[in-house]
């Protein structure tokens, strides 16, 4: 079930009186009126709706569809192991590794058309934009001594999180509502990671990049599953005890409902 | 019915978890073990992450186990001395197991190491129970009394220092197999998600010449008390107990067992015993090919600070 989570827009209408600056006349922002987004126990991945605003477009290119606007969501960055499996006596084993320090759990992108028509690779390398382009740190010393096995490691970090739909992308998935009112509309995956993920919205106009703005969401587990998820983290222990003595009520109550000698 | 498991941090379908839990219990109830060992590969299969099948798969053979005993206790039929001194000895070796799963989980090994542990022990349980089974059956069919209890027959382990006498089961012997015994089990359920109850069963009655009516009763006991620690340290320290799923396999299990029990005693022992084998090898089958078939992806990710 794919659900509209209504993150309902919030305009900073920037009074810019000093109209039509010759280098950066666009005021450009995005907006959430919530910055929590609960997941619940009936999840299985959803749409985050994000509105913006770009005001003192030139009314020309405005028209011409000249402007491209590319939203990101990123999640939480955290330490990743990427391993490999070899065939090793006919059993397949994981038999190299690389670790990285730290890489953006998610990674969802909207845009107006496809990536390459808005504009070159370089400049997506420069704002290191797009699942391709984001800079994946590996651990220090392997990166000197062996880089080719680094590229490869990455490489296959990116195509297993795209596999998965956490790293995703959505042409088309930013639209003009009006010449100044944009929607864009990205994809969280099922296994979406929780934490403080961050919105960022890139203004290009006849393929420059003009300007960037972002803004943060906090993703969370819904009441239950939170104190649930939490109570594990933080009590181990307690929340061990509490397993056993719900395992312990469950059979003892079974025994009794379905008694049998 | 999509419900959210919030330490494997995905959704499943509800009825599939408590189906699974259901259809474990139904022939755990017949065959008189506890079901961890059909459990945690299941969850595998389902795409549970390992290290949580594991965690999880102890905390619901706390349940099985407890609606098991019940009965024993009423009949009579449990060592408790017998099942102390095992699980004295079970405790032990969880504690190191609980530490190896972390060690392997750290450099990658866990799931290689869980897979390779199921399909060996699997795979020589479940041979030999099927062998010593259709001997008892043809033996049956030759009108033959079968005995498993051979009395006045010593093996090494009875000569062996520090004798204990348990009553209930008949038995004076050293305390060190059986302390060994439970210790192995124990070492084994924290690593694979199971109580241990399909080598427990074997051992006491082949190593121990426990008397069979004791057995099953005595082995539930002990499982209880191992399972519940492990399910407790693999949640301090490896946060993977998720209580959510086990609770649907719980509430699955203990209504499967209750019928899985009536269709059971229409069974005889020996066609019981060759059934169970047969299942037990089947599992067993089907992690070894996945051992050996090529992976979709010869990648896997590991985040560290999560899951």
């Amino acid at each position: 079930m794919r659900r509209f989570l209504p993150v309902l827009l919030l305009f900073f209408w920037i009074e810019n009186v000093h109209a039509q600056d010759a280098n950066a006349p666009e005021s450009f922002q995005i907006g959430l009126s919530t910055n929590r987004v609960a997941i619940s126990s009936d999840f299985s991945g959803a749409d985050l709706t994000i509105f913006g605003a770009l005001d003192n477009a030139d009314q020309v290119l405005a028209r011409q569809g000249r402007y491209d606007i590319v939203v990101v969501l990123e999640g939480p960055a955290r330490p990743v192991t990427v391993r490999k499996k070899t065939r090793v006596l006919g059993v397949w084993i994981n038999t190299q590794s690389q670790s990285f320090t730290s890489v953006p759990m998610s990674y969802a992108v909207a845009t107006t058309r496809p990536m390459q028509d808005i504009t070159q690779p370089v400049m997506y390398q420069r704002l290191a934009l797009g699942s391709e382009n984001i800079f994946m740190r590996a651990v220090e010393e392997e990166q000197q001594r062996n880089p080719e096995k680094v590229a490869e490691f990455t490489a296959a970090l990116r195509q297993q999180k795209r596999a998965t739909g956490l790293y995703n992308e959505r042409i088309g998935g930013v639209q003009f509502l009006s010449p100044s009112l944009f929607r864009a509309t990205l994809s969280l995956a099922p296994n979406v990671p929780v934490g403080t993920h961050r919105a960022r919205a890139f203004l290009f106009r006849n393929g420059v990049f003009v300007k960037e703005t972002s803004a943060q969401l906090t993703i969370v587990k819904a009441g239950l599953e939170q104190r649930i998820y939490r109570t594990a983290q933080d009590n181990g222990l307690l929340f061990g005890l509490a397993a056993v003595l719900l395992a312990i009520i469950t059979g003892w109550l079974g025994r009794m409902i379905f008694k049998r000698d | 019915m999509g419900i959210y498991l919030p330490i494997a941090e995905l959704s499943v379908n509800m009825l599939v978890i408590l189906g699974m839990g259901w259809a474990v219990g139904f022939l755990s109830g017949m065959f008189g073990v506890g079901g961890g060992f059909l459990i945690t590969p299941l969850l595998i299969f389902y795409n549970i992450p390992p290290a949580i099948a594991v965690a999880t798969g102890a905390n619901q053979v706390v349940a099985s186990s407890v609606s098991g005993v019940l009965a024993h206790v009423k009949k009579g039929t449990l060592d408790f001395k017998l099942g102390t001194v095992l699980l004295t000895g079970g405790i032990f070796g969880s504690t190191i197991g609980v530490f190896v799963f972390s060690l392997l989980r750290n450099v990658g090994q866990l799931d290689l190491v869980v897979s390779l542990l199921y399909v060996g022990l699997l795979g020589t349980v479940g041979g030999l129970m099927l062998m010593e089974s259709v001997r008892a059956w043809r033996r049956a069919a030759g009108g033959q009394a079968p005995s498993l209890r051979k009395p006045g027959q010593h093996n090494w382990i009875h000569r062996l220092p520090l004798k204990m006498r348990f009553r209930t089961s008949k038995l004076f012997v050293s305390v060190i197999p059986v302390i060994g015994l439970g210790a192995g089990i124990g070492f084994l359920a924290s690593i694979m998600g199971v109580g241990g109850g399909f080598i427990m069963v074997p051992a006491l009655i082949y190593l121990l010449k426990v008397p069979t009516n004791v057995v099953i009763g005595t082995s539930l006991f002990q499982i209880i008390f191992v399972a519940a620690y492990t399910t407790i340290v693999h949640a301090a320290t490896n946060q993977t107990v998720d209580i959510v799923l086990a609770f649907l396999l719980m509430v699955g299990g203990v209504a499967g067992a209750q019928y899985g029990a009536k269709a059971g005693q229409r069974l005889r022992g020996e066609q019981l015993r060759a059934l169970l084998a047969l299942m037990v090898l089947m599992v067993a089958g089907r992690l070894a090919v996945d051992l050996f078939v090529p992976p979709a992806s010869p990648y896997s990710l590991a985040t560290m600070g999560g899951l």
